[in-house]
């Protein structure tokens, strides 16, 4: 199997807290892979790391079996990983199909001059840009609000229009920051068959998320951290009956 | 925008009238409509910066400067005056031609606009405002200042005998004769400005439709997601400091044209502000909504002349004409934001062509 992501011994440090200690994982092409942990155990630390918010301390990277360093956050799209956010930001002011044809802006290379003088060659790219984003919206079920301005979408559309916008990008990972945080359980069903989808014909998942469930039913592979350090890794079975992970989410009992 | 229809036609016919029914009243209110036109050009490219990529850009009177003074040095007697070498390079005086000067205000005030946004690329919001106000008032400093130790800019002075523009070797400060009708300057710089609007226009609806474009527009709407998404912030935050300075550039080149003299008083942190609030009033970001917020605000203190003096012969003197002018302008604009709080004419709700949802395409979901 080839791994998409590859991380070796990631490390970082904010002043005297140790959010991420020798943190290492590989995840293999088209897998779901599961990230979870308690509260504050660094599972979003390590995401902002990969994706180039914050420089690790120590640690080193392969996207696709080749070196990758995330050093500045736009080049982590072009890399190949795209993200959406736990608390969704959409361009609120801009209609769906226009988020997701900000999506497609790494992928495409028109220019000022073109823009002004709509030379044939930018028209063209504009037309498989909107094409593109169009066919996007109806592969995450909200095809019929193109139109409508991002923030007036319920909720779960929202979210569904955060994941169209990232796949625009033509990911290689695409890492989803708790997805199922706030939905209903209709609204869960409806995401986990996206995430399948998705999974068999477009890319890799990198899933943070708080559901157990979720996880569990989704996911091939699980990462389990607490307090920064990896405590558990394997299968979701594994994973579930490690006693560590127990007591991480449990506690030890007789206090 | 695409095709053109009779209401096109409607307004073209009646823009190209306007002057010809106002020179009949009078040529003075043709020169608002053409003070209202280089408005509507710097509103234009405020527009860019503040209402498409969300840059608060409180300096921006400064790239109308730089315009104004490089015109206004390269069409008029001065710097061979101080500098006599220059003189015996050019015997009959500089006399730049128009199809020089508007590319090169362009690029001149573009070239400023992404060198003093360079600064700024980290400050958001109220702490950009306040850096972007100092930045205006630096350079309207050193107009001031400039006439030492080497005189480039006759300091407070000003710098006046600038050359008026040449349209096909015709300069528009003659008149034109028809025989049927006559053209004054001033109407003359209305098809002028009117020409560059349209063009300006034309340039900043294709952006706001473009890659670029969006671009922009999502860097407004949240930085951080922009970024995420594989945009470069900075070079796409200078390109919009640069294309809305070029815009004033041009703005500042024609003004200096038209008047035949500038000087730094009309470069004051007023104006800058005046620009924001015309872009703000009218509608951020919606180009029709931003020409309207210029025309108003650049016609209404004129139009108020007419109104304040009446009133003060009314009150038998006991209003002063021009203090009520100011107060009647702020009252426009405080009723404008109170009651249309995004603008006069704001950019449509629910985007252009928004129609129900389709029924069933949620259960299409998978």
């Amino acid at each position: 199997m080839t791994s998409v992501l590859h991380v070796q011994g990631i490390s970082k440090r904010f002043g005297g807290l140790q959010a991420l200690s020798d943190v290492s994982m590989r995840i293999e092409l088209g897998q779901v892979y599961g990230l979870i942990g308690p509260n504050g155990a660094g599972k979003t630390t390590f995401f902002n790391v990969i994706t180039g918010l914050y420089t690790p301390d120590a640690g080193s990277f392969e996207l696709a079996g080749k070196p990758y360093q995330p050093t500045a956050v736009h080049t982590v799209a072009q890399a190949g990983i795209a993200r959406t956010f736990q608390n969704i930001r959409l361009f609120a002011d801009m209609s769906a199909l226009e988020n997701v044809m900000v999506g497609r802006h790494v992928r495409t290379g028109s220019g000022l001059l073109g823009a002004v003088l709509r030379t044939s060659r930018f028209q063209a790219e504009e037309r498989a840009i909107a094409e593109h984003a169009r066919e996007l919206l109806d592969y995450v079920g909200i095809g019929g609000y193109a139109d409508y301005k991002a923030r007036t979408l319920s909720y779960g559309d929202q979210r569904r229009l955060e994941i169209a916008r990232a796949l625009a990008t033509e990911p290689k990972l695409l890492a989803l920051d708790e997805p199922a945080a706030g939905m209903n359980a209709t609204e869960k069903v409806q995401l986990r068959a996206l995430i399948d989808r998705i999974r068999q014909e477009r890319c890799t998942l990198l899933l943070i998320e708080h559901d157990v469930k979720l996880v569990m039913g989704l996911c091939d592979q699980v990462t389990v951290l607490d307090y920064g350090k990896v405590i558990a890794q394997g299968t979701p079975a594994q994973v579930q009956s490690d006693a560590k992970v127990i007591e991480a989410y449990l506690g030890t009992g007789g206090h | 925008m695409t095709r053109l229809t009779p209401r096109h036609l409607f307004w073209a016919l009646g823009l190209l009238l306007l002057p010809l029914l106002l020179q009949q009243v009078g040529n003075g209110w043709v020169r608002i409509a053409d003070v209202a036109l280089l408005y509507v050009l710097l509103a234009l490219g405020l527009n860019i910066v503040v209402g498409y990529a969300g840059l608060l850009d409180l300096g921006y009177v400064a790239f109308f400067a730089v315009g104004a003074y490089m015109f206004a040095l390269l069409s008029s007697p001065h710097l061979l005056e101080t500098f006599p070498a220059l003189a015996a390079m050019f015997p009959t005086g500089l006399h730049t031609p128009l199809w020089l000067v508007i590319p090169l205000g362009a690029l001149l005030a573009g070239l400023m606009g992404a060198l003093l946004g360079a600064p700024t690329l980290k400050l958001r919001g109220d702490y950009l405002a306040i850096v972007t106000l100092g930045f205006g008032e630096i350079i309207r400093v050193f107009m001031n200042n400039l006439d030492q130790p080497v005189n480039l800019t006759n300091g407070p002075k000003g710098l006046g005998q600038i050359d008026a523009v040449t349209v096909f070797g015709h300069p528009l400060s003659r008149k034109i004769d028809l025989g049927w009708i006559e053209l004054p300057s001033v109407t003359l710089y209305y098809y002028l400005f009117l020409a560059l609007v349209l063009v300006s226009v034309l340039i900043c609806h294709r952006l706001e439709h473009s890659r670029i474009g969006r671009a922009w527009m999502a860097i407004r709407e949240d930085e951080v997601a922009a970024k995420a998404m594989g945009i470069n912030t900075r070079n796409m935050k200078l390109l919009a400091f640069g294309m809305g300075a070029s815009f004033g550039g041009v703005s500042g080149c024609m003004f200096a044209a038209f008047q035949g003299f500038v000087s730094p008083e009309s470069f004051s942190l007023m104006e800058s502000v005046m620009i924001v609030a015309m872009v703000v009033l009218g509608g951020l970001g919606h180009l029709p909504g931003v020409i309207l917020g210029a025309v108003l605000l650049a016609a209404l203190p004129e139009v108020l002349r007419y109104v304040a003096g009446p009133l003060q012969a009314m009150t038998d003197g006991r209003l002063d004409a021009a203090i009520l002018r100011q107060l009647l302008i702020a009252l426009a604009m405080i009723g404008i934001m109170l009651w249309r709080p995004r603008g006069l004419w704001p950019a449509p709700e629910h985007g252009k062509n928004a129609q129900a949802p389709v029924a069933g395409s949620r259960s299409a979901a998978p």
